[in-house]
């Protein structure tokens, strides 16, 4: 009895299923999750190609036009200069979707490296360093981004730079978190042993063991850096006419909106959708991946 | 308690201090000067009002001067409205952004706070579902989007509620004080609801039970205090929220307060008027941390002891 137990158990724990494989299957049960997944591939495969698929030119205009209902011809409608907002919106989901996604890589190239060196260092290094992202987090962020886009302009690569920059704190002090937990086991200790450099330690070891909590969380920014350009967008500090974003269709759409309320539904689904789909995506890799706290 | 709120007063200073620093060199390194708009300026006009703003002066002399003046509480004058110091232009602002904000974080937090706790009393029902995917949809509305909906929906169509201005019609409060406050509504919603089922698991709430308390007097009495920490945490981040956000819903309510000072000095490049406000908002802020750190101290007996005493 109890032998055939041990032997279907070792036959089982040789078939085995990894880490990844276990939580690919706990969140395709996450419907929410699958659907936020689906939604976002979609946009960005829409997002790629976009140059292919628009049905208009960006900056075609019918002045003749002019803001006109959604139709047949215009699927959305058209702006005041009888632009089709469709391919406004398309265009504009490019470059809200390119700061989400390279914003939150600034943020993310940060906070690992900088949770990784202060975890792996340990003792002062560590004080000294997680005192300053405690410090920064204590900073109102918001007043400062307005403060440099005043100061330097409004140009696309600060934009990505400042959000990077601020976005990068909770990474840190999840990635320190879990070097702290990872350092201790054998694994790092036989690389230690054998004479491997920080470095390498930190990049082929420490960073792939940490890949869960770091996936999840990112997922998790993306939304919120994207919130952010938006925001900018719509005060007018983001991105620039001609070229245009989701903040910044929001933003227009909101002054003629009784008028033409269309031009400010359509946008504001967009982005809503987008921001649903990666936030439930997040919360569905949390569960799928276990991990626990990756939003405080 | 008075070692954690000790410390928690040095870590502030700190965090003061590099807020002033850098936004003071941050402005000072803006392109143009703050006069290099009007053209046709006699240079003796324009070496007074240089003094005037201390211009003249060596950058870390100005800086050093600026933390005097900063120590007096004074904020120096505006470069756009002469003749009114920052500190007006804050006096006459701000009140009307922490009344709104006020209202906000209210709405927040009965919003908020009710639907948490409804939802983790029946934590993976309709009980818990329901709230927690409106807390979902309001985490994923930005405020300048919900604000023209909301103007287009109750102002417009239904023309219950007026949609501009502030104190000068009645009801004209209530649609800014909704659009800034659901976000957050949203996240104490989801913070609360986390907390409670955390406390909810434990065993003093066994106990409460096993001695007969009807429910609710388990949840009221028992549960709240141990389950609000998460959110008590977060009203100093919320705050801080509450702020910046109120820089777009005051936009778009035409709303004279703080925050559209603030975007309009931004645009004009009113530097003083934005180096005062940074300053005075990020105190604000800091100091609404630290009352809410100690504030979830008190609430957190284990906290508490970690500084030992009780």
């Amino acid at each position: 009895m109890t032998t055939t137990r041990a032997i279907t158990d070792i036959t089982e724990a040789e078939q085995g299923t990894s880490l990844w494989q276990d939580a690919w299957r706990r969140l395709r049960r996450n419907h929410l999750a699958v659907c936020g997944l689906a939604v976002i591939v979609f946009f960005i495969l829409v997002a790629a190609l976009t140059p292919w698929i628009a049905p208009y030119g960006y900056a075609q205009q019918n002045l003749e036009l002019g803001a006109s209902p959604p139709s047949l011809a215009h699927w959305l409608g058209t702006d005041v200069f009888g632009r089709d907002l469709l391919t406004q919106i398309l265009y504009g989901g490019r470059i809200s979707l390119a700061v989400g996604f390279l914003a939150t890589a600034v943020a993310l190239l940060i906070g690992v490296t900088w949770g990784a060196v202060a975890g792996y260092a340990g003792g002062r290094v560590d004080a000294v360093m997680m005192r300053l992202v405690d410090i920064l987090y204590a900073l109102p962020f918001m007043i400062f981004i307005v403060l440099l886009m005043v100061v330097f302009g409004r140009n696309m690569l600060l934009l990505f730079l400042a959000i990077g920059a601020v976005e990068w704190l909770t990474m840190a002090r999840i990635m320190r978190a879990q070097v702290q937990s990872l350092r201790q086991q054998e694994f790092v200790e036989a690389a230690i042993s054998l004479g491997l450099s920080p470095a390498t330690i930190i990049r082929r070891h420490l960073v792939p063991n940490a890949l869960g909590p770091i996936i999840v969380y990112t997922t998790l920014t993306i939304p919120s850096v994207m919130l952010l350009e938006a925001f900018l967008s719509f005060l007018g500090l983001g991105v620039q006419p001609p070229q245009t974003s989701w903040g910044l269709l929001i933003s227009y759409g909101a002054e003629t909106l009784e008028e033409y309320p269309w031009l400010l539904l359509y946008p504001g689904l967009a982005l809503t959708l987008t921001l649903f789909s990666l936030n439930f995506l997040g919360d569905g890799l949390r569960d799928a991946l276990d991990v626990r706290g990756a939003r405080d | 308690m008075w070692r954690f709120i000790g410390y928690r007063m040095l870590q502030a200073i700190p965090v003061l201090l590099v807020v002033i620093t850098a936004t003071f060199f941050l402005v000072r390194l803006a392109p143009g000067g703050p006069f290099s708009s009007e053209k046709a300026v006699i240079p003796e006009v324009r070496a007074a009002l240089e003094a005037q703003y201390r211009l003249n002066l060596p950058v870390f002399e100005q800086y050093t001067a600026y933390l005097g003046d900063l120590s007096r509480g004074d904020l120096g004058p505006s470069f756009k409205y002469p003749g009114r110091s920052v500190n007006e232009l804050i006096a006459a602002g701000f009140p009307v952004t922490a009344e709104l904000g006020l209202y906000a974080l209210l709405v927040a937090l009965c919003i908020g706070g009710t639907a948490g706790i409804i939802a983790s009393l029946r934590p993976n029902t309709a009980q818990d579902y329901v709230p927690m995917s409106a807390a979902m949809i309001g985490i994923c509305m930005p405020s300048f989007l919900l604000g023209p909906i909301l103007i287009l929906v109750f102002g417009i169509y239904l023309d219950w509620l007026p949609v501009s201005g502030w104190g000068d019609s009645p009801g004209d409060k209530v649609l800014p004080a909704i659009t800034l406050g659901s976000a957050y509504a949203a996240y104490i919603a989801r913070l609360g609801r986390a907390g409670m089922l955390e406390v909810m698991s434990q065993d003093y709430i066994r106990t409460a039970r096993a001695k007969g308390l009807p429910e609710w007097q388990v949840v009221v009495r028992h549960a709240l205090r141990g389950g609000m920490i998460p959110v008590v945490a977060f009203l100093g981040p919320a705050f801080a929220g509450l702020l910046s956000g109120s820089f777009v819903v005051e936009t778009i309510f035409q709303i004279p307060g703080l925050g559209r000072f603030y975007v309009q000095a931004a645009f004009n490049r009113d530097y003083t008027m934005i180096l005062g406000s940074t300053v005075f908002l990020a105190t604000l802020i800091v100091l609404f941390n630290l009352l809410s750190d100690i504030l979830a101290a008190w609430m957190n007996p284990r906290l508490r002891s970690q500084f030992g005493d009780r």
